[in-house]
């Protein structure tokens, strides 16, 4: 290569005038960007037709109510514990991800490997944690199509679509969650195969960085809109 | 694009985020999260704070979560103002679609019960 630059590479150099991305970031890496655009749109248009439905009916579920409990432990008395606990282990496992990204720039394998495997432990945990709120609202009545006899409000409908939409929405998430998993899990498997000690770039772990932290954004939103307010 | 050209792209890209900045904001999230527990157990039910403001206050706090899951965990900050801007820009379409949304189900509550 010669070290006089010609007027044409020159006009290249600009960021817009092509032969290089200008975003600067790797195509598959966009391109989860770009999907992670789209889950968002999905993620909130539920998150919105659920405001909107609370919005319309006379009486809704209070949360405090509905979710007082700590499966296996206690039935009543402790509004936002378990959610709480469920909250934690996500957004821990976020950090373990992220932690796993930063050993993958100083080429660690092995610590790359421990966090990942860390954040496949809490991805786990909090699935087990959904599985036990499912099953204990079921027992209490609520599930897609149906809401405990004991409810006192005045819009059944309302209550109607409070239990439709938590399953639902809780569900969709939880399903990221699973894929998230299962994904990492993959993962996991090549850095500790070598795949990417050979290629000498950790940017896979990187990109399904990004869909577990957007898993985890998420249920930030989920927690405020379904337990909070 | 060739391979090293990413390569180096890569590793100018990453001088963001170290470990101490990692749980640094990891413990800012847990912050936010307390200060959410304590408005829902202590703060509303004590009658210090309407629900009105509380749930202005939690939707508040989200966002400041939101802003730190996406701009340091995601590492959105770090990147190119091309792509940020991309990004969060498209967001607009939510907030329409959250302002068309409520309108309607105010509208029917009003209306229909």
């Amino acid at each position: 290569m010669s070290t006089t630059v010609s007027k044409i590479d020159e006009i290249k150099s600009d960021a817009w005038s092509g032969g290089k991305s200008p975003f600067a970031v790797e195509y598959g890496k966009l391109m989860m960007w770009f999907f992670l655009l789209s889950d968002a749109f999905t993620f909130s248009a539920f998150l919105i037709y659920y405001g909107a439905q609370r919005f319309s009916k006379l009486s809704w579920p209070d949360p405090d109510v509905v979710f007082q409990s700590i499966p296996g432990i206690a039935d009543h008395g402790f509004p936002l514990v378990f959610v709480g606990l469920m909250t934690f282990i996500l957004i821990m496992s976020s950090v373990t991800m992220v932690l796993a990204v930063e050993a993958g720039h100083r080429n660690s394998k092995k610590e790359v490997v421990w966090w990942m495997i860390a954040t496949i432990i809490g991805g786990a945990m909090f699935l087990g944690c959904q599985a036990l709120e499912w099953s204990h609202l079921n027992h209490e009545g609520y599930w897609w199509g149906s809401f405990p006899a004991s409810y006192t409000g005045v819009d059944t409908v309302g209550a109607l679509q409070f239990s439709n939409l938590f399953f639902t929405i809780t569900g969709f998430h939880g399903f990221h969650v699973f894929t998230g998993v299962i994904i990492n899990i993959i993962i996991t498997l090549m850095v500790v195969s070598g795949v990417f000690q050979r290629s000498g770039s950790y940017l896979m772990v990187e990109k399904v960085g990004l869909y577990w932290h957007f898993v985890d954004l998420v249920w930030v939103f989920v927690f405020t809109f379904f337990y909070l307010v | 694009m060739s391979a090293e050209h990413t390569q180096d792209e890569h590793a100018v890209e990453h001088e963001g985020m170290t470990k101490k900045k990692i749980w640094q904001v990891f413990f800012y999230m847990l912050g936010i999260t307390a200060i959410e527990f304590f408005i829902a157990l202590y703060l509303l039910p004590k009658g210090i704070l309407g629900q009105g403001i509380g749930n202005f206050i939690y939707v508040i706090l989200t966002l400041v979560k939101a802003f730190y899951i996406v701009a340091y965990f995601m590492h959105l900050k770090f990147e190119k103002f091309a792509l940020k801007t991309g990004i969060m820009v498209s967001l607009v379409f939510i907030i329409y679609f959250i302002v068309l949304m409520l309108t309607e189900g105010s509208y029917q509550y009003l209306h229909m019960n």
